[in-house]
């Protein structure tokens, strides 16, 4: 029933894919970290969650895995290689859709096309392709038909799930997600909770999925991570024990109640320490 | 419930007609009731009396100072766009330019005319450059504003792509800032008509400007305040040509104007 500890959770070198080892990040040279020796690796296609009070360090460490901010001690590596800048093989959805008002739901779908190479290069003579991989990818997530509506046409959940599109049009081996089902209702929630599951069993690329929502860390992860209050570390590492494929009919049994009563307990040690 | 927003609608494109018209009566009302003098204040008759009469000059003049206005206009949109990017995408810049840009701004330019006179002789030349000089300003500030200001997770989602800061300036920045842009033209147009007049009344033997002057002169009140009528028309008729492309292009920044 015990979490394991961070050293005793890696796995095999020679699979791994996000490799963070002992990062420490503090913001402008302040005195305090945000977040402290955070060491965590992921195997290629896993899916991993990170659950934590508000204010622990988990959106500054999306931003040491999408490489937007560069670590103050330790490294990061994904995919074998030091990252040094953004990537282009990652795609990242955060909790505001942010979808550019001034474009359709469909233009928006392609934008990553217009900046990521190679895409980029071959736009314009590739545009009815690129058109149908993203009407495709639309069809997936329920949002057929609405390609030509604006996003102000599109209700929240609609919008969020346009933003995970776009977060996967360029087809990325990793995707970060930062509470991006926050703002929406609980059913909503449930329906792209399986959404995102389909679309990972289909594709699977790499999960950093950042969430405050146990109950979604245990029905969609591998392995659940648990950040201290800031400044952040890594307290628990829980593999999943639940088997796949998992149903929302899951969410109601004992084991998944256990598993989430258990990340509840070590979350309840971190706020109030 | 359609009727009634239709009615709305009609009502709101009456409203500045009505008003005009009410204004209008009221000052014909004033000028023969109290019988003042044409030179001191002429009535609307009077003015519309004018308009016949010097039907052919007044086109003529009105023409001159349009494509005089027009071409400064164009000139200042095109420095105020480029100015207010590269303002607007430097933090340096914007600190390095802001403080000159206004004290430039605030100088008369119709003090400028005399200069531009000896620079480019009289005419045409100094009246589009009045016209520019006075317009660009508030397309530029606007231009900047929009850049400058632009929301940090809209430029994320960008960012996290590896984008240049040029693409996020271009497809980003500028899009956002273009509801900034038409409300600027729609004051720049007003200041470029005045820039162009202002000099016209000082060094040109064109336009509404020399008109004014000319009728002042020879005290024919009610051919001036013609002039002014019809620089009033022009310029509320661009007015209302930059309100219906913006309508046309920033649909997406006023969805929340069907509300009456």
């Amino acid at each position: 029933m015990q979490a394991e500890t961070i050293e005793a959770g890696v796995t095999d070198t020679a699979e791994v894919f996000v490799d963070f080892r002992r990062v420490f990040l503090s913001y402008d040279g302040a005195d305090e970290f945000a977040v402290e020796d955070i060491s965590l690796q992921t195997r290629q296609g896993e899916f991993i969650a990170i659950v934590g009070p508000s204010g622990c360090g988990k959106s500054t460490f999306m931003k040491l895995a999408t490489g937007l901010k560069r670590p103050t001690r330790g490294s990061v590596a994904i995919a074998g290689a030091d990252v040094t800048g953004p990537l282009k093989f990652v795609g990242m959805a955060f909790q505001a859709p942010t979808l550019l008002p001034w474009r359709t739901t469909l233009d928006n779908v392609l934008l990553p096309l217009e900046i990521v190479e190679p895409y980029r290069r071959d736009f314009k003579k590739n545009k009815a392709q690129y058109t149908e991989r993203a009407l495709k990818l639309l069809k997936t997530v329920g949002l057929d038909g609405y390609a030509d509506k604006f996003p102000w046409e599109l209700s929240g959940g609609m919008q969020q799930r346009a933003s995970i599109c776009r977060a996967l049009i360029h087809e990325p081996k990793m995707l970060l997600l930062d509470e991006p089902f926050g703002a929406l209702d609980a059913f909503t929630r449930e329906e792209l909770w399986c959404v995102l599951r389909d679309l990972w069993t289909e594709r699977k690329f790499n999960v950093i999925l950042v969430t405050h929502d146990l109950r979604e860390a245990a029905f969609l992860a591998d392995t659940i991570y648990v950040m201290s209050k800031r400044p952040g570390r890594i307290v628990a590492r829980k593999e999943n024990p639940l088997p796949r494929p998992r149903e929302l009919a899951l969410t109601y049994t004992d084991p998944f109640n256990a598993l989430v009563h258990e990340l509840r307990e070590h979350i309840g040690r971190v706020r109030n320490t | 419930m359609k009727k009634i927003s239709s009615m709305n609608h009609a009502a709101r494109t009456l409203a500045p007609w009505i008003l005009l018209l009410a204004i209008l009566v009221v000052w014909q009302i004033i000028c023969s009731a109290l019988d003042v003098s044409e030179f001191i204040f002429p009535s609307p008759m009077a003015i519309i009396e004018a308009m016949i009469e010097f039907a052919g000059p007044i086109a003529h003049h009105a023409l001159s100072t349009f494509w005089v206005t027009m071409v400064g206009f164009a000139i200042a949109v095109a420095v105020g766009v480029s100015l207010g990017f590269l303002i607007g995408s430097s933090p340096l810049l914007y600190a390095a330019a802001y403080p000159l840009m206004t004290a430039f701004n605030a100088l008369p330019k119709a003090a400028f005319v005399p200069v531009l006179v000896v620079w480019f002789g009289i005419g045409a030349g100094p009246a589009i450059l009045t016209a520019f000089l006075i317009s660009f300003f508030p397309i530029m500030v606007n231009i900047a504003t929009g850049l400058a200001t632009l929301e940090p997770e809209l430029e994320d989602v960008l960012r996290v792509l590896g984008a240049k800061r040029m693409d996020i300036l271009l497809k980003v920045g500028m899009p956002r800032s273009l509801p900034y842009f038409f409300a600027s033209l729609k004051v720049a147009i007003t200041l470029a008509f005045v820039g162009s007049t202002v000099s016209e009344m000082n060094a040109s033997n064109e336009g509404i400007g020399y008109l004014l002057v000319s009728a002042g002169s020879s005290m024919k009140m009610p051919l001036a305040f013609a002039g002014l009528v019809v620089i009033g028309a022009m310029a509320m008729a661009m007015y209302e040509l930059f309100a219906i492309i913006e309508k046309r292009t920033t649909r997406w920044a006023h969805r929340g104007g069907n509300r009456s």
